[in-house]
């Protein structure tokens, strides 16, 4: 790890001037950062601690319904947060079927958002890569591909984004609210982080200095709570990235999906609202065959990037099964397994 | 501004008020421990994160130590494993890891015994072992104990609560 | 002789019960010191630059760069490097791996180490391992076992037969009325232990102390009297308790000598700790394997013939061949045989033993061929196993010196329930719809015997001293040998001073295949009866005991008494024998060691059967292994708590050797690219919800005085054959490369 200087932010207008500099990066729980900073993928030459800042480790119910989910909030208290969990119950499924324990104790929402790949080449510096440096190239490309994404790729980049909390949030149109030099602005998750295109090396968009103070979650998202699931397959039961997941929340009216919403994770350098599934969701009534309309709809764009094809056929799976517990309603306890294939029969009955 | 020349980093170790001078903000909470304060107990498995051989308890939670810098936590209060026992009467998740063989060659062993500390106190898997196996499973064992792991944190946990009902009547 | 201290054994009462670990309270305190717990005064911190290349040479060190990194005391690279006595790349015998000790600027494989920083904190040292910026003049390696024509090996594994044939093969798979051949692959495994290669070392002239893991004190020993020109005798290698070992630690690595070069080079203790990415490559792994095999059987569903020839990979520069065919030598009766190896060389770290070496990865294709075979025979699998029962050891036809793998199928189908299976794939469901697969395994591990000593001692206050350079790697050494040499001396646990972990204490051999608490515990177990001989010679010539004139054979030790056989009435203690001799203490040696004899009449090994089911969703593909039940039969059972978690760490490796380990190369760098715990999956406690462990009575009067089996490496064999036995009953789909994946299950 480099040798960095180490400033501790007490307000966020300090933050934010601190941060502008260049190589300086934002330090809050340090789970991803120093993991890369321990791998040498990334050596910045500030570290703007902003984990004393007060006031953005809480959970507000704004007046509206909505809520406020400040930067600091730990996974691990938002996810068994009772009255969050209750609106947005395929958030809190998400975040509990990430990392460990331990790491949700530890890990931010802020910088949940702001985790980098988990591509392999991304994290080896010996391995060219255009998001480390750009015009590099991209060594994954002909390498070992089983995990790279299979929508939005570019040949610059066919990395994917590793968080499962984004893609349950993108579903439910989360907001990200940034503090800045000219005060605060709001984006919509789906438009915070990017795709790669021919510049990965910008993965949202944020500019120099731009701090997440919090995320907001729309009161009309509560309104799927009954049946909203997320689930994540994996390489082991538990405690590993995601090869590829899904969030899916619906309104129902007898039978009938008034609204559908559906997100996929492990497939893109940023969590995938599947727009044109909601299309063919939208007033239908529901069935396996309507699921697999909905997933082919999702997929239509969708390419290996390599030695990855099966992600495909497995993300559309995972679609018509995602959608199906999410029909089948809310549980009323989390299940012992979050978002995993073996999550017991009688958790996904309805609450 | 905070910006920080000498580095000082004020933290309780297992009850122990510390005052630490820092020469280098890149000293991580488990380095600190290990390497500063000669609590070797805490475990490097991996540094990453990836294993939860460093598990200690900051201001009772269960967290990675490898991955927090040490400069960050000034005013926390940690609990690593050489803090749980009281004397030679061991707290009842040690008790119980001996009972049950939770452990081979031991080395993962104070990271599994935090976090199951960690996992009774958060208190969300109840008498459930699927829901302790999930909630342990960020602690690898490479011995295989995993079932004498879970059988002590159950056993350990029930014990716990029949003490306090104890207590309380 | 073997009999009359198979009789003292038996009177004891510390073996065979299930005690609790001996160092448990160290353990479960933070209290037990490993290697990188060592912190001695002035000590620095050092660490490795490894090579990002596989083949090639570096060109350039930025030694300034990190020399100029406040803390950094010294850079460590050809350049400086304190000269060995020996070359580091000789290769006097097989079991002297070549090192990588920065003698020349070479790479030949990928996370070589090629500097080393020493510095005051351990911060500075690997920021300045980062700033060497190497250079590199970079050749195309070699990766993959297609890269090269197979060579035939000299031997495989250790000293192993590379070919080894019975009968005509061709003639019996001509024969046959039916015939299977496939190829199964297996990967290369990486052993990960949960504590890092580390060594604290400290000169003190020419005298050297290190704490460092080892599975082999002695040896490790004598590779750092030869390397650095000094007498054994003034090295001490501590190492009380391994952070698991594998195989990893059981010969001294490259960086672990590297750490005693740093602290020669700069006069200081010096620590050296491999960071985890530095694991996959200069301490050894198991070596990824191509199996073929070729099975017939006549109509009745016996087997004429069993051809297995495995491909496997060497590195560039060293021989270790993995033995995957060897283990087709002693399970199944076939009248036919044939185990042969090839080879070829790749630009990789030099593979090792790792927990089961050949006989892991030879099992998990073996037992899906058997599977196989018995389906194309409409056979059940497990009866078609009971069919081919080898009775004598198929490749020697010597009888076995005890062999209860029948009651191994029995008593594990019967817990298991096997006689519920329904025999088609696809056939079994759970009630939410998931996939239900059972397979079965047969496990077998070879009972070897090594070479260790011990001394005993009985001191005058009644108290008994054993003294022997163990290991404890996590099996239970420092529990299950103090219980054999407390019955040894016939005393009581807490009467024993039991001492290990030291190379300062008679030569314990090697923890490794499965044999130390065999080998070191026929050493403790001699020792004690030699003392107690001694002992008994005392009072049996003295016509002042009560046990005058009984005679050697005529008594027995117990609770600090010898008692007399014929009468136990008649008695004296251990304090009183020795106080009227006037002796402060008596002491004696004794030694373990294989019974050539014994070795030469018959087959020794231990036997399993395991049961596997396994849950697969139709759709996902995602595999959970939802029970295991394993029967094994190994011997005496020393400890049982402890050999049922020896069988547990054994299975949940075969689970993961069936789903989970992977060492992914990118084929165009010879890079490992997940060379992490967060992507080398080993399995996590959610993925191991059930399993159990039946210990089946096995007397083996053969094997050696004690009756022991090992017990460490069987649960893996069987283990991972029965799980993937279990997703092909599943499923429907045979995966024939492991690890099976849900990727290989979409179809």
């Amino acid at each position: 790890m480099n040798r960095f200087d180490y400033v501790r932010a007490q307000t966020v207008a300090e933050a934010v001037s601190a941060a502008s500099e260049p190589g300086a990066a934002y330090l809050a729980a340090g789970t991803n950062l120093l993991d890369l900073m321990k791998g040498g993928v990334t050596r910045p030459n500030r570290l703007v601690d902003v984990t004393h800042l007060p006031d953005l480790d809480r959970i507000e119910r704004l007046p509206d319904g909505g809520f406020r989910v400040g930067a600091l909030v730990r996974n691990s208290d938002l996810a068994y947060d009772p009255t969050f969990a209750k609106a947005y119950p395929s958030v809190a499924e998400a975040l509990l079927s990430g990392a460990s324990a331990q790491l949700r104790n530890a890990a931010t929402v802020a910088g949940n958002l702001m985790q980098r790949t988990r591509c392999p080449y991304f994290y080896d510096p010996a391995s060219a890569c255009n998001k480390r440096e750009p015009g590099a190239g991209c060594e994954a490309r002909g390498g070992e591909t089983r995990l790279h994404a299979i929508l939005g790729w570019s040949e610059h980049c066919i990395a994917t984004h590793p968080s499962d909390f984004c893609v349950s949030l993108v579903a439910l149109d989360a907001e990200v609210e940034i503090a800045g030099h000219e005060g605060t602005r709001k984006v919509s998750l789906d438009a915070f982080h990017r795709l790669p295109g021919d510049a990965p090396q910008h993965e949202s968009v944020l500019t120099p200095g731009e701090l997440i103070v919090a995320l907001h979650l729309p009161a009309a998202s509560a309104a799927f709570a009954d049946h909203s699931r997320y689930m994540k397959i994996r390489d082991r039961t538990s405690y590993a990235f995601a090869v590829v997941s899904a969030a899916a929340s619906l309104r129902l009216d007898h039978g009938r999906i008034v609204e559908g919403r559906l997100a996929l994770g492990g497939v893109a350098l940023k969590p995938w609202r599947a727009r044109e599934a909601e299309v063919v969701l939208a007033g239908a009534e529901i069935s396996e065959t309507l699921f697999r309309q909905a997933a082919d709809a999702a997929l239509v764009a969708a390419k290996p990037s390599g030695d990855n094809a099966f992600k495909i056929e497995l993300a559309r799976r995972l679609i018509v099964r995602t959608l199906a517990r999410a029909a089948a309603g809310t549980p009323a306890r989390m299940p012992a397994l979050p978002a995993s294939a073996f999550a017991s029969e009688k958790d996904t009955l309805h609450a | 501004m905070g910006q920080h020349d000498s580095l000082t980093v004020s933290l309780r170790v297992n009850g122990e008020p510390h005052d630490i001078a820092l020469d280098d903000p890149r000293v991580t909470l488990l380095d600190l421990l290990r390497e500063r304060l000669g609590l070797t107990g805490s475990k490097k498995g991996c540094d990453r994160g990836q294993c939860g051989a460093c598990t200690v308890l900051v201001d009772g939670r269960r967290v990675n130590s490898c991955l927090s810098l040490a400069i960050s936590l000034d005013g926390s209060e940690i609990t690593t494993i050489e803090g749980l026992a009281q004397g030679d009467t061991l707290h009842p998740v040690q008790a119980a890891f001996i009972a049950h063989d939770g452990f081979q060659c031991g080395f993962c062993t104070p990271g599994q015994i935090m976090s199951a500390v960690g996992l009774i106190r958060e208190g969300h898997a109840g008498d459930d072992p699927e829901r302790v196996r999930e909630a342990m499973s960020g602690n690898l064992c490479r011995c295989g104990a995993y079932i004498g792991i879970t059988e002590a944190v159950l056993d350990a946990q029930a014990r716990m609560a029949s003490d306090r009902q104890g207590e309380a009547a | 002789m073997p009999d009359i201290a198979y009789e003292q054994a038996r009177h004891g009462s510390s073996i065979g019960q299930p005690l609790t670990r001996r160092d448990g309270f160290l353990k479960v305190t933070g209290g037990a010191t490993f290697a990188a717990d060592n912190r001695p005064e002035g000590m620095l911190h050092a660490v490795l630059a490894v090579s990002r290349i596989a083949k090639g040479r570096v060109a350039h060190l930025d030694v300034a760069a990190a020399e100029a990194h406040p803390g950094v005391v010294a850079v460590m690279t050809p350049q400086n490097a304190p000269k060995l006595a020996a070359d580091p790349d000789a290769k006097n015998d097989p079991f002297t791996f070549r090192l990588d000790l920065l003698q020349n600027d070479r790479v030949r494989y990928a996370h070589q180490p090629i500097a080393v920083v020493i510095a005051e904190t351990l911060e500075a040292a690997t920021e300045g391992a980062e700033l060497l910026a190497p250079r590199y003049e970079t050749e195309a390696p070699r990766i993959g076992l297609d890269t090269a024509e197979p060579h035939k090996p000299q031997a495989v594994g250790a000293g192993d037969k590379t070919a080894a044939t019975k009968g005509d093969i061709e003639a019996g798979l001509a024969g046959a009325a039916r015939r299977i051949e496939a190829v199964y692959e297996t990967p290369a495994q990486y052993h990960n232990a949960m504590e890092p290669h580390a060594i604290v070392a400290q000169w003190d002239g020419d005298r050297l102390t290190v704490d460092t893991p080892s599975q082999g004190m002695t040896m490790a020993t004598m590779r750092l009297a030869g390397l650095f020109g000094i007498d054994p005798k003034n090295i001490l290698v501590r190492s009380p308790f391994l952070g698991g070992g594998f195989g990893s630690k059981g010969f001294l690595s490259g960086p672990q000598v590297l750490g005693v070069m740093a602290a020669k080079l700069v006069d200081r203790p010096v620590k050296l700790v491999l960071r985890r990415e530095q694991m996959f490559g200069p301490v050894g792994h198991r070596a990824e394997t191509r199996q073929t095999l070729r099975l017939g059987a006549d109509g009745s569903g016996a087997l004429t013939a069993l051809d297995h020839h495995t491909l496997t990979a060497t590195s560039s520069h060293d021989d270790f061949y993995e033995p995957a065919s060897a283990l087709s030598r002693y399970l199944y009766a076939a009248p036919t045989l044939s185990t042969t190896h090839s080879g070829v060389r790749v630009d990789t770290g030099t593979p090792l033993f790792m927990r089961a070496p050949g006989e892991a990865s030879g099992s998990a294709a073996l037992e899906a061929a058997i599977d196989e075979m018995a389906e194309a025979c409409g056979v059940d699998p497990l009866v078609f196993r009971q069919m081919n029962y080898a009775e004598a050891e198929p490749i020697s036809d010597r009888p076995f010196s005890s062999k209860a793998l029948r009651e191994c199928y029995e008593q594990g189908a019967a817990r298991f329930g096997w006689e519920r299976r329904s025999a088609a794939p696809r056939s079994m469901r759970d009630e939410a719809g998931r996939l239900i697969g059972w397979g079965v395994g047969t496990a077998l591990f070879p009972a070897l015997m090594m070479q260790a000593e011990a001394r005993a001692e009985i001191r005058a206050d009644g108290s008994g001293v054993v003294a022997i350079g163990a290991h404890d790697m996590g099996q239970g050494a420092w529990t299950a040998l103090a219980q054999i040499a407390a019955d040894g001396l016939g005393l009581d646990l807490d009467q024993l001073d039991f001492r290990s972990g030291s190379s300062d204490l008679p030569n314990g051999g090697i923890a490794g295949g499965s044999a130390h608490t065999a080998t070191a515990g026929s050493a403790i177990h001699a020792a004690a009866a030699a003392v107690l001989a001694q002992l008994s010679d005392l009072a049996t010539n003295d016509e002042n005991s009560p046990l005058f004139g009984a005679g050697n054979a005529g008594v027995y030790a117990s609770k600090g008494r010898l008692i007399r056989r014929d009468d136990e009435s008649r008695s004296e203690s251990f304090t009183d024998i020795l106080a009227r001799a006037g002796r402060a203490s008596i002491s004696a040696s004794g030694k373990g060691a294989p019974d050539p004899a014994a070795r030469e009449s018959y087959a020794m090994h231990a036997h399993g059967a395991v049961f596997a089911e396994v849950s697969v969703d139709p759709d996902l593909g995602q595999i959970r292994v939802t029970r295991l039940v394993g029967a094994f039969a190994a011997g005496r059972v020393v400890n049982p708590r402890l050999v049922t978690s020896q069988y547990y760490g054994g299975m949940i490796w075969g689970v993961s050797f069936a789903l989970h380990e992977n060492a992914v190369v990118d084929p165009r760098t010879g890079r490992v690219m997940n060379p992490n715990l967060g992507e080398y999956h080993v399995p996590v406690n959610a993925d191991v919800p059930s399993i159990e462990a039946i210990l089946v009575e096995e007397n083996d009067p053969h094997v050696n005085p004690l009756g022991i089996k090992g017990v460490g490496e069987i649960g893996i064999t069987g283990t991972a054959g029965a799980i993937a036995n279990a997703v092909y009953h599943a499923t429907g789909v045979r995966v024939r490369k492991m690890p099976i994946t849900l990727d290989k299950l979409l179809g």
